[in-house]
């Protein structure tokens, strides 16, 4: 019973973790429909940034994270500037394949200038476990999965208090309706790509100061969030916040029951189960 | 009209003569098997396109037909010492089988909820093949040496018989993308792609001839991976499941260009040979370059190329007409 709390808890904590990672992904796929394969590399990136930055600067992980979120910024803006928006006029096709494009270059490429090696940075402000009731709770996972919280609902915040935020909910319930209104559609798309991006750099600093960071670690993080957005539903911030920590949790369990080697085929099939019954997702329309 | 079609038959054969001299002229291993790997592409390729280019579903799992085809034919010699001819067969019937299990519940899925459902699907069949005793897990299978004969499905002294081999079942499955395209089913397999609802209340029976669609898709793509096992004979799930083949498959389909028929042989010709070739120059270190230029490359055909180079050359010559 013990063991089963232990790994509802655990499930929860890397639950919030993909929360935040899906929420940048549903809001490029929501406000420009495109779904960006290259969204676990990115975090890769992020998780070797401040790597770096603690390995050359001595910089904590936790301190990389604003360092992290306005280069990610830039990477986004960019991509989308010089890659994404010169096909999004063009075929589906093109626009699904274009970033597996991206994704192979980056991991390959950071592969050849980093080695594929493991890495994991030793010595970080946050260390150890609180014990409480038997429970074991790792403090770095903690205050990673409430970083993801905090940074989740500032998304939240923004999104729904700002011009800015507010333009990108317009944006994504009607493109032309917004573009009638006066709002510049095209800005809307490389801010939302360049957000989307920051929030997995701030969860790249996050995860960095307890999880192993190697060149092909996006792989398996981009594969779960893409279930994750679909579970949750077409560009919905709060589905991929709940479907985020189900997520999680049902992995986690999934694993502990029966197998830690079907963990990732135990998500796949709660996605095609899902969207059997419910054909677009839980919050989707 | 009847002139075009006799030039056009005229084209084919010499097309088709040629690449009967070919292998006789390019006598290096490397460059037979380079074009053998070509045509078992081109062939996924056209399947893939029954299912993508004409219908609309972007499948990014048909690696897993691909690996079912392989295994089952595999399993059958090894265990049961089954002709890998019938092992081809039942390989497919295995894959259209299970095609039609996974794809009836999606057949409500569209757009990027099927590509995603379907890298699920391809993803799923690699974890547990991974992890199947009976299958030899993560170790694979190694097919058993047999006397080389076609009844064998088994040849050592030259490739010239695989080549063959692969080149008939390319023109097998070109055959059936042409049959279907003209026939009602791929009409109504583009009316779908156009408009999902609009087909449904015109009366096409959506649901039936996507399926249809997914099912042959599969057994072509089931027959390239009991040519796969044959040919290199040694499978296991990294080398017959892995996403990577998926994208390889959509890529030549749309290099080539989704919706034509030889689209994805045009493709495989171009994305085969550069991807072999530069493996062969730059991958020798294992440093990766060969995946840095292959991904520059997808990265700029879906740029400037969306549309395919079969794609475009047809299009460009109907607007000469």
């Amino acid at each position: 019973m013990e063991q089963l709390v232990q790994q509802l808890v655990n499930g929860l904590l890397i639950g919030l973790v993909y929360s935040l990672l899906a929420i940048g992904l549903t809001l490029i796929w929501g406000v420009m429909n495109v779904l960006n394969f290259a969204h676990g590399e990115f975090l890769m990136i992020g998780m070797f940034m401040s790597y770096w930055l603690y390995a050359l600067a001595g910089v904590d992980p936790l301190f990389s994270i604003p360092v992290n979120a306005v280069a990610l910024f830039l990477l986004g803006m960019f991509i989308y500037r010089y890659i994404i928006s010169k096909v999004m006029q063009g075929p589906a096709l093109a626009q699904l394949v274009v970033t597996f494009g991206i994704s192979i270059f980056i991991a390959n490429f950071a592969a050849l200038i980093w080695t594929p090696n493991f890495r994991s940075i030793e010595h970080t402000l946050l260390s150890g476990t609180w014990d409480i009731s038997g429970i074991k709770l790792s403090i770095p996972k903690f205050v990673t999965s409430i970083g993801s919280v905090v940074t989740s609902c500032g998304v939240f915040w923004f999104l729904r208090n700002t011009r800015t935020g507010k333009a990108i909910l317009a944006v994504e319930m009607d493109r032309e309706a917004a573009l009638i209104m006066g709002i510049n559609t095209d800005r809307i798309n490389s801010l939302s790509f360049g957000i989307g991006s920051a929030l997995v750099g701030v969860a790249g600093a996050l995860l960095a100061t307890h999880y192993y960071i190697y060149p092909f670690v996006g792989g398996t993080f981009g594969l779960t969030c893409f279930c994750i957005v679909a579970l949750g539903g077409f560009g919905s911030i709060e589905g991929a916040f709940i479907a985020g920590i189900l997520v999680g949790v049902v992995q986690t369990l999934g694993g502990y029951i029966f197998n830690p080697a079907y963990k990732l085929a135990i998500v796949f099939a709660m996605y095609l189960i899902t969207v059997w019954i419910r054909p677009q997702g839980l919050r989707g329309w | 009209m009847s002139t075009i079609t006799g030039k056009r038959l005229a084209l084919g054969g010499a097309v088709l003569a040629l690449l009967i001299i070919l292998p006789l002229v390019v006598a290096s291993p490397f460059g037979q098997h380079v074009m053998i790997l070509t045509f078992m592409f081109a062939m996924c390729g056209v399947a893939w396109n029954l299912m993508g280019g004409y219908a609309g579903m972007f499948s990014f799992g048909q690696v897993a037909f691909f690996g079912i085809g392989a295994y089952t034919s595999s399993f059958l010699l090894l265990t049961f010492n089954i002709s890998p001819w019938f092992g081809l067969v039942a390989g497919g019937v295995i894959a259209s089988l299970l095609a039609a299990a996974i794809g009836y519940p999606c057949s409500n899925l569209r757009g990027h909820y099927f590509a995603i459902a379907s890298i699920a699907f391809g993803e799923i069949i690699r974890i547990v093949f991974n992890n199947w005793q009976t299958v030899g897990a993560a170790e694979g299978l190694t097919i058993p040496m047999m006397k080389e004969s076609l009844a064998n499905f088994m040849f050592h002294s030259s490739k010239l018989p695989y080549y063959y081999i692969m080149l008939a079942f390319l023109l097998l499955a070109v055959a059936v993308c042409y049959w279907v395209s003209t026939s009602k089913m791929g009409y109504y397999l583009r009316a779908i792609k156009e408009g999902h609802d609009i087909a449904q209340v015109l009366g096409v029976n959506v649901v039936r001839y996507r399926l249809y669609a997914i099912m042959i898709s599969a057994f072509l793509t089931a027959m390239a991976g009991t040519f796969y096992a044959q040919y290199i004979l040694y499978i296991d799930p990294e080398s017959v499941m892995i996403l990577a083949i998926s994208v390889q498959i959509v890529l030549v389909a749309m290099l080539g260009g989704a919706n034509t028929v030889l689209g994805p042989v045009v493709g495989a010709a171009i994305l085969i040979t550069l991807s072999e070739y530069s493996r062969a120059w730059l991958g020798y270190k294992g440093t990766g370059v060969d995946m840095i230029a292959y991904g520059t490359l997808i990265t700029i055909i879906s740029m400037y190329l969306p549309n395919g180079v079969w794609g475009s050359i047809i299009s460009l010559t109907e607007r000469g007409k």
